[in-house]
């Protein structure tokens, strides 16, 4: 069950992982089981691309074309800090 | 009271460099049908009839969300003898807070579990005796127990909860430490906390019953290491090893009154489960106060923040950040002094003598196991 993130990959939360504004300490937290990661905002900003059905390819663009950033760099960022969520079970891909 | 508002004792606090809490466990209850010899749960159980009542709790929830808490645990005792458990989570959620359920399963039919997911439970914790009937209902002294939980967790899959499998392991059972890992795959579950028994409440008076041999302890760091390569992307293993035969201590807490809080089911408010056995300290009480004004000012929160109240060798040590001295509640029942540096580091005057003494324990085959008992009506 456990795919790759490969660029037709469509990255999504699973249950009982949310993002979520933590209003005491005014930033986005991404909550899941027994652990709360803040997040910077870079994170924040590639999770936001994250709705289920966009694929990791689209992400880049979105994401790219938002910050006026190359497109290589950004699928290196955003592809290692979701595969580290993945290992960490946050994130899955279908 | 002066007037004084959260946001008055969190400013304060902030300019004192104390950061809110992120997590917080609500001790619903000391019932449990369970009697597990190693239970965290203080010797001295709350009684009944003095519990928190549903409206107690459900103000306790919304002010832990005020205060900065993300993470609420709700356990025991078994937190589903409570028959306002639906009521309590639904609270929890609207109060923001993300909300796991630390369970035995038992006390959980199908129904109840459907109506914890309507009302928006978000995660399970679920415990682990053992990975057979005989042994983990031994552990448990509770007959049927595991065939119960086999069919809660199969529930629990059913329905989708993410799932974390919590096991206890030691003398008796740590052979079944592969087969738990095992029974989490499938099971399904994204965790596993393979936690190697802590001497604290009813397990510090069944030490020589529970009590891994060093090389038990060996043996779990290595099938976790090799687990945690093997199963990476699907099953997150935590580890808790055995600090008796460890050479330096666990940061107990993430740091005393940093990072989490605990409400005794009576109401108390306490820096860790274990602080109780500290009889020096006294504890505020959530009937009477805001959490941020015990937070922030309570005497017990404050007593061991920082580094001041440190003896040597912890207060010329440069693990100090790293550890904090260890457990103050092992500190107090080894070394007979709370704020002494915790006997499993190598630089504690107790340490040599508590590895002796661990070793003797480890060796007493004929050792019984003596049960938790039950909390007062």
């Amino acid at each position: 069950m456990t795919r790759m993130l490969t660029s037709d990959a469509v990255p999504t939360l699973p249950r009982g992982v949310r993002l979520h504004w933590d209003r005491v300490r005014e930033k986005w937290v991404l909550l899941a089981p027994e652990r709360a990661v803040a997040l910077d905002q870079i994170g924040h900003a590639i999770l936001s691309e994250v709705d289920g059905a966009a694929s990791f390819e689209a992400i880049t663009f979105a994401l790219a074309e938002k910050y006026g950033a190359p497109r290589e760099q950004i699928a290196e960022d955003a592809g290692e800090f979701l595969r580290g969520l993945m290992n960490r079970r946050f994130l899955e891909v279908c | 009271m002066d007037g004084a508002t959260p946001q008055d004792w969190r400013a304060e606090g902030k300019a004192r460099g104390i950061p809110a809490p992120i997590a917080m466990l609500a001790e619903l209850t000391h019932r449990c049908p369970l009697s597990c010899p190693y239970c965290s749960n203080p010797v001295e159980l709350a009684r009944k009839s003095l519990e928190l009542d549903t409206t107690d709790w459900v103000r306790a929830f919304q002010q832990a969300a005020d205060l900065g808490v993300l993470q609420l645990h709700m356990s025991g005792g078994e937190p589903a003898s409570r028959r306002d458990l639906i009521a309590l989570v639904t609270a929890a959620r609207d109060a923001g807070l993300y909300t796991n359920l630390i369970t035995s399963g038992i006390g959980l039919t199908e129904k109840r579990l459907h109506e914890l997911d309507a009302a928006g439970l978000d995660h399970i914790q679920l415990s682990l005796q053992g990975t057979d009937a005989a042994m983990a209902d031994r552990i448990g002294g509770y007959k049927g127990g595991f065939d119960r939980k086999m069919k809660v967790a199969s529930w629990i899959k059913d329905i989708g909860f993410p799932l974390t499998l919590n096991t206890v392991l030691h003398r008796q059972n740590l052979h079944q430490l592969p087969d738990a890992i095992d029974m989490a795959v499938e099971m399904d579950a994204r965790r596993i906390e393979v936690a190697i028994v802590q001497f604290h409440g009813w397990a510090l008076g069944n030490r020589s019953s529970l009590m891994p041999t060093k090389e038990q302890a060996a043996e779990a760091s290595r099938i976790v290491a090799d687990a945690r390569t093997r199963l990476k992307g699907t099953l997150v293993l935590d580890y808790v090893p055995a600090d008796y035969h460890s050479d330096y201590p666990k940061p107990c807490m993430g740091g005393w009154g940093t990072t989490g809080l605990n409400i005794a089911p009576d109401g108390e408010v306490l820096p860790c489960h274990a602080a109780q056995t500290i009889k020096s300290l006294t504890f505020d009480n959530v009937r009477d106060k805001d959490l941020a004004d015990i937070w922030y000012r309570g005497a017990a929160f404050n007593a061991y923040r920082g580094d001041s109240w440190m003896q040597e060798p912890c207060r010329s040590c440069d693990r100090k950040k790293k550890d904090f001295g260890g457990c103050r509640c092992q500190a107090m029942a080894l070394a007979g002094d709370p704020a002494a540096t915790d006997p499993v580091c190598v630089k504690s005057p107790f340490h040599a003598e508590m590895q002796t003494r661990a070793n003797q324990f480890a060796a007493d085959d004929g050792a019984e196991l003596h049960y938790r008992s039950q909390p007062l009506a």
